[in-house]
């Protein structure tokens, strides 16, 4: 990236090489008519702005205030998150798993890094690393207590892996002190580390 | 990642847990991850692939790359990214190696010869 007035550099500074690596493609692929630079723009500002978290956490929300929604979102997602407008790429198929006291459940992508998207964005840089997609099925409980999820030896642990087909949600459970909080006010407990089953709901600071 | 201990890989996973406070880090810690994302996203979009053979093809690559060092989920992850990506081109007839190398060459090109400050463009 140009500096603004560095006598040490009479040229542009030069990009690292992957950099140039990708802008040699941008522009063989615009040239050849296949990308459109206000298409990309838009694709990098929906999922740095408007695709996250807060998406998975409406849906969580809804499903510990209205047992209904909860029911039919375990049985059949799909058609719900469709009307929440919550579908897309990445997300076509979701599986939406329920932690219990005797359950916990934990995502990982043990082949890339594969993650629902529409309900969650762009994942984590740790859940992109070799460390946690070996480590989360070798060793989940310990991974977990380094996330600072340290579960009883009665709640045992399932690791569920997403695949380019299937995705997976974690319903995490009500914490007992939300009991008074409607829905909107439940979103700010629910975390994207929970959906992700490496954390718990935790109260808003 | 057999050739690395638990030590290692329990170092790296902690290092990652110090940088990670829920909502800091930025979505892309690089513009080029987020370019080649959304280059990946676009011509997915426009149907030139399906994302189940990306994933294959993609899965390969962090393999082969996490053989000799354990792979970060940055830099490292998206250096798999584009090489899967480049090798997706060439599979699609898109833009061969050659072509790729010649183009980043003349990006440098463009780059060195670009005054300080001015817009960089290829000429």
């Amino acid at each position: 990236m140009p500096h603004d007035s560095d006598p040490s550099h009479p040229h542009s500074l030069l990009p690292p090489d992957p950099a140039l690596r990708v802008q040699a493609l941008e522009t063989i692929l615009r040239e050849k008519g296949l990308i459109d630079p206000d298409a990309l723009a838009a694709i990098i500002s929906t999922y740095e702005n408007d695709i996250g978290p807060q998406n998975g956490a409406r849906v969580v929300a809804k499903a510990w205030c209205d047992d209904g929604f909860r029911a039919r979102l375990l049985a059949d997602p799909m058609p719900l998150l469709q009307d929440l407008g919550f579908y897309g790429r990445q997300g076509e198929h979701m599986v939406i798993v329920e932690n219990t006291a005797a359950l916990h459940n934990l995502v990982v992508c043990t082949l890339c890094s594969c993650y629902p998207w529409p309900l969650l964005g762009i994942p984590p840089a740790w859940y992109k690393s070799d460390a946690y997609r070996a480590r989360a099925v070798r060793e989940p409980r310990r991974v977990l207590a380094e996330f600072g999820v340290s579960l009883p030896d009665s709640t045992a642990i399932r690791v569920w892996d997403s695949t380019a087909e299937i995705r997976y949600l974690v319903l995490p459970m009500r914490p007992p002190e939300t009991a008074d909080l409607d829905e909107v006010a439940l979103c700010d407990w629910v975390s994207r580390d929970c959906m992700i089953g490496m954390g718990l709901p935790r109260a808003p600071k | 990642m057999a050739t690395l201990s638990a030590a290692g890989i329990i170092g790296q996973i902690e290092d990652k847990l110090m940088s990670l406070e829920i909502g800091q880090a930025p979505v892309f810690e690089q513009p080029w991850h987020a370019q080649l994302f959304a280059l990946t996203v676009h011509l997915h979009r426009d149907g030139c692939f399906e994302w189940s053979d990306w994933g294959q093809l993609f899965g390969a690559k962090l393999k082969a790359h996490g053989v000799s060092k354990q792979l970060n989920g940055g830099d490292d992850y998206f250096a798999a990214w584009l090489a899967a990506f480049e090798s997706l081109l060439n599979d699609l007839q898109l833009a061969d190696p050659a072509q790729i190398e010649d183009m980043r060459a003349a990006w440098v090109q463009a780059y060195l010869h670009t005054p300080h400050g001015k817009p960089v463009k290829l000429t």
